[in-house]
This record gives structure tokens, C-alpha cells and sequence, in this order.
């Protein structure tokens, strides 16, 4: 492991970051849940998971599924930066002409499988862990939650069975940004004791910010050892990380900003002055 | 070991590929898990979760046979099957316990009526309802080889009659002719109600009504050739399923009449369910619902003698 260093981790992270504000405008985007995940998936791409562009049809290659996927921007930002998909498709980001929209589908090289509806990829997950156990291959498969996802039933089914049939080469990762759409998770369906709440259902649990690539990393390496159980990972994040006017705010999940406003917020990304927003909060999809 | 369960466990055989998951439905698969291993997954009453992970697997390159409850299946995970089987065309298989009139005395959660309805509205999903065992054992082989989705209609009753024609999905069978040149009445049919529909036969014959009995088979794909042919050549067409007369067999004649537009064509006479049927031991049911042989005979004839010979057929 560690392949890359911090810094070039961190580096490409602010790209994407800048990917997903750029995505963010003519139709706009779900900004907060994106940026939330962005390290996450930098992390799990750079680092931590069996693959790349070249290895995307290979057998023996890791999985991630994207289960949230309404924060496709992150997992595009990242094939832009790694050399998945060619930047400049990012441009056709809600045209009928090329497959970059809202939620991931499979005609974008690396999507394993299409999200949308939420509570799906960890039952889908389940299945394509068993085939490569049944098989003999070394495959991990990586499924990315969202914290406000947990409120579907059908989580805890898969989580009661993942269990069952101990599932170790799957690891849920929960992005932890505190929100659901509207409003902060605790607010209308608590999740606390989450760690609890997993550990009874019968999985390893493990905690890491969610933003911090050393923890990140020696969270993930540690549990590469545990056997008979499922994992997961409960990642502590932020929703709009790392642009300060839009973070931790429920009212920009989904975000529509002008191109003047994207500008903004991209030299806010870079440290410079904070943006001045005046475009619509709050657009609930 | 039922023939079912032969069917599975010579395809496990044959192929590396296939894999058996049930929701803790084993009413039929009681003996071939242990001849199964690892390719037998019970995940425990969790139908999404089973449609899900047959997904996974379909998208590793496996075919996968599902097994639940007809109602459950298709109800309590449609939207799995819709966005997880359908939208990849994903190779899973559906296959659905007593469905229709067959849950008779389970009571209206269990009763998977309009099952042909909503499955067949996910495109890339096909639908097939078999008659007897031997025509299910027949399609599923195909099926199976063929690796394309399906929602199936279980039936593990023994056949009643010979199928001489081999299965191909969308190809109807024509189970019986009382007249080769013409005939006055022809009854569509599928499923269960293929059994019912052949005891009809002698009593309408009795009365001198000519009789074609058609097996559909598929109803999606559908026959639309044998469908309009029908329409062409008979006085009355009645569609007859063990389903709600929305979206099922009625609504896809009536699709396929409207489609082609023929110019002339029968009068077509729905015979089916209009709500849940009252819960109860088979036979009583098809009593209940006018369902059974008897009354069936009778409502046919009563249609062919005020509305065909009072006033003659569609023109």
C-alpha cells in the first residue's frame, strides 16, 4: 500500500472537489453529498482498491459500487482525475448526447453497476462478493452508503444476511456526513448508536475520518485481516467538505449555482475569498 | 426428487454458472439442496435481498434461478426487479409459487393476480406461465440455456394432456381443434386454467359448438400471429386466465387488436378475476369465482347466444 503519497492524494481530492462544483451549475448537481465522499473515494481508488483504467473488464479486479448514487460528481471526478473517462466529458454533464447524469449507469467505463433508488447495491454487492468467494478469487467488494440511505429496510435485510452467510470480502462504507436531503439524520430518523447497531447485527465495525487519508488508510489495511464477518467502515465526513459557505448546510444538498457562483466557490476551494452566494437553496429533488 | 428439483441439479451439473436462491420458499425445493453445495443460497424471507445478490451474480456471468412466492416475488421486490433485473437485462429467472388461483386457501395477500400485469411492464422481462410440470421442466431448460430475465408461473402439477409442440417462447400451442376449417368459439388461455379450459371442451361440443383451445404459453413474448389469426377465424374469442382481466391476457388481446386493427374479428369475451378471489380449497374456489368447468361452458354459451346469433359477429 500507500503507492501514492498524502500530498498527491490530497492534490487530486481538490480536483475532484473542483470537478464536482464545476458539475454543480446548468442543472446543478448534489454538491453537499459529493464533496462528503470525495477523500473517501480518492482514498479507495488511489490506494486501496485492485484496479484501474486498464483493469476494468479484469477478473481478478477489486469492486466498488456506489450505492448512494446521487454523488455520482465524486466517482466521475475521480475516473477524470485517474484516467478512467477523459475530463472533458465532465462538460456533458446532463446532455442527451453522451451518459453523464444524476445518478452512475454502466455505459461510464468503471461503474460496476447502476444506483439510483436507494438500499440496493448492498444486496447487489452480497451477490457479486459470494460469485468471487465461490470462485476462488481475491476480489474485495467495496459498497458506499449513505448515512440517511440507512433509513431503507432493505439495508438492514442485507445487512442481517451478509452476515448470515459471512460475507468478509465485502466492506460497507457508510459516508457519515450527519445529513440526510433535508435535514441532519439525527433529526428525523436517528441513527445513533450506529456502531452498535452494526456490531449486533453481527458485522466487524470500524470507525475513520473520513477526510483523513492516514486514518483512512491504516483503518482500511486493518480490517483486510478480519475473516467471517462483513465489514464496516463508518466514515465521520462532512457534507460540502472543504467549501466552507456550503458545508454542513442542509439547505445545499442539491445545488444549482450560477457559473459566477461556481467560480466563487472554486477559489473559496482554493483558499482564497469566501463565495458570495445568492442562487436558490434548497432545491429538493 | 421432483422434477423440478431434477431440472436444477442437472443444469447445476451441466454448467458452472448456475446458481439456486430461494426466500425461504423450499415447499418444492426440499430435497436437491444438500445434491446443490454452494450453489443453493436460502437468504432467509428477504426477497429484495434475493433479487439483489441474483443480480450481482448475473453480472459476474452467472445465471441465477430465484425462488419465492409468486405474491412476494414480484410485489414485495419489484422495484429490485425492476432496476437491478430489468435495467441490466440481468440473467435471473423468477420463479413464483402458486400463483393466481393456486394460493387457494391462503387469503388475498397471497394471491399473486395481477403478477402477469406488472412483470410484464419491466422491459427486457419475459413471462411465461406454464400448464403442468412437464411444460415448466420443458421452458425452464430453454430458459435457462437461453439466460435471458423471466418471471415464470410455477405449476408442479402433472400434465393432463401431451404437448406435441416444442417450447419456444412467443409460439402458442394449440392444445385442441373441434373443426380444422372454422370454428365458433376459441378459448385463450395460459397456466392452470390450460386444464380447466380442456374440461370445457366436451360441454360446449355437446352443443354443437366447435372449439379451439390455445395454449399461449409466453405472454411475453406474446403469439400476436396466432392471436389475430384467432380473431380472424373464430365468432367469439375468450380470453380465460387465473388473473385480474387489467393487464393480463384480455388487456394483451385487446393490445394486439388495436395494434394490427384486422377488419374482421371475433367478439372477445373476458373470462377472469375482477378482485381478490374468496380464499378457500381449490376446487371450491374456481366454484366461487365461476371459475370451474361448468360454469365457464355456460357463460360462453350464453355470449354466443345473444350476442352472436341475435346479432352476428363484429364486422
Amino acid at each position: 500500500m500507500n503507492v501514492v503519497d498524502t500530498q498527491t492524494l490530497e492534490r487530486t481530492a481538490r480536483n475532484v472537489r473542483e470537478h464536482i462544483l464545476r458539475m454543480s451549475t446548468n442543472g446543478g448537481a448534489f454538491t453537499g453529498a459529493s464533496l462528503s465522499c470525495a477523500d473517501i473515494l480518492v482514498y479507495l481508488y488511489s490506494q486501496y482498491l485492485r484496479i484501474s483504467p486498464a483493469m476494468v473488464d479484469d477478473e481478478y479486479r477489486d469492486i466498488l459500487l456506489l450505492s448512494k448514487g446521487h454523488d455520482v460528481p465524486a466517482l466521475y471526478g475521480v475516473f477524470a482525475e485517474l484516467g478512467y473517462i477523459d475530463p472533458a466529458r465532465l462538460q456533458h454533464h446532463l446532455s442527451t448526447n453522451d451518459s453523464i447524469y444524476w445518478h452512475p449507469n454502466r455505459d461510464i467505463p468503471g461503474v460496476e453497476f447502476h444506483s439510483g433508488s436507494l438500499g440496493h447495491l448492498l444486496s447487489v454487492g452480497i451477490g457479486m462478493a459470494i460469485d468471487a468467494r465461490m470462485k476462488g478469487l481475491p476480489t474485495r467488494v467495496v459498497v458506499i452508503v449513505g448515512d440517511g440511505e440507512l433509513n431503507e429496510g432493505s439495508m438492514w435485510e442485507g445487512a442481517l444476511t451478509a452476515a448470515a452467510l459471512k460475507v468478509d470480502n465485502l466492506i460497507m462504507v457508510v459516508d457519515r456526513n450527519g445529513f440526510q436531503a433535508n435535514m441532519r439524520t439525527e433529526e428525523l430518523i436517528p441513527l445513533e448508536p450506529l456502531e452498535d447497531k452494526f456490531r449486533s447485527f453481527g458485522w466487524f465495525v470500524h470507525q475513520a475520518d473520513g477526510h483523513d487519508f492516514d486514518d483512512l488508510d491504516q483503518t482500511f489495511k486493518a480490517l483486510m485481516t478480519n475473516q467471517g464477518k462483513p465489514n464496516v467502515v463508518i466514515a465521520i465526513t462532512q457534507r460540502g467538505k472543504g467549501v466552507p459557505s456550503i458545508s454542513e448546510r442542509a439547505d445545499r444538498w442539491f445545488c444549482d449555482f450560477s457559473l459566477h457562483e461556481v467560480m466563487e466557490l472554486i477559489d473559496e476551494l482554493n483558499g482564497k475569498s469566501t463565495a458570495e452566494l445568492t442562487s436558490e437553496t434548497l432545491v429538493v429533488r | 426428487m421432483n422434477p423440478y428439483e431434477e431440472l436444477l441439479l442437472r443444469h447445476c451439473q451441466n454448467s458452472g454458472e448456475l446458481m439456486v436462491l430461494t426466500a425461504e420458499n423450499r415447499g418444492h425445493l426440499r430435497t436437491v439442496p444438500p445434491f446443490l453445495g454452494d450453489r443453493f443460497i436460502d437468504v432467509g424471507i428477504a426477497e429484495q435481498t434475493m433479487i439483489g445478490m441474483a443480480a450481482g451474480m448475473a453480472m459476474r456471468g452467472r445465471t441465477v434461478v430465484t425462488h419465492a412466492l409468486a405474491a412476494f416475488i414480484t410485489m414485495r421486490s419489484y422495484e429490485f426487479i425492476r432496476d437491478d433485473v430489468g435495467i441490466p437485462n440481468a440473467s435471473v429467472i423468477m420463479v413464483g409459487m402458486v400463483p393466481g388461483v393456486l394460493s387457494d386457501g391462503n387469503g388475498p395477500t397471497h394471491q399473486a393476480i395481477e403478477d402477469v400485469a406488472i412483470m410484464r411492464g419491466i422491459p427486457n422481462i419475459g413471462v411465461f406461465c406454464p400448464c403442468d410440470i412437464d411444460e415448466f421442466v420443458e421452458g425452464m431448460d430453454y430458459l435457462i440455456t437461453d439466460g435471458r430475465p423471466y418471471y415464470v408461473r410455477y405449476i408442479g402439477m402433472p400434465a393432463s394432456f401431451v404437448h406435441t409442440e416444442p417450447f419456444i417462447p412467443g409460439v402458442a400451442e394449440v392444445l385442441h381443434t373441434s373443426d380444422a376449417a372454422e370454428s365458433d368459439v376459441t378459448i385463450l388461455t395460459y397456466g392452470y386454467m390450460c386444464r380447466i379450459a380442456h374440461a370445457v371442451i366436451p360441454l360446449l361440443e355437446a352443443k354443437d359448438i366447435r372449439v379451439r383451445l390455445v395454449n399461449m404459453r409466453t405472454l411475453k413474448p406474446v403469439d400476436e400471429r396466432r392471436i389475430i389469426e384467432e380473431l380472424q377465424q373464430s365468432q367469439v374469442v375468450v380470453t380465460l386466465e387465473d388473473h385480474l382481466s387489467t393487464g393480463g391476457l384480455f388487456s394483451i388481446v385487446a393490445e394486439v387488436l388495436l395494434r394490427n386493427h384486422p377488419e374482421h374479428h371475433a367478439r372477445v369475451l373476458p373470462i377472469a378475476l375482477s378482485s381478490w378471489f374468496k380464499p378457500g380449497r381449490l376446487q371450491e374456489v374456481l366454484a366461487h369465482e365461476g371459475l370451474d368447468p361448468i360454469a365457464i361452458a355456460a357463460r360462453i354459451e350464453t355470449y354466443i347466444t345473444t350476442h352472436v346469433q341475435e346479432h352476428g359477429a363484429h364486422e
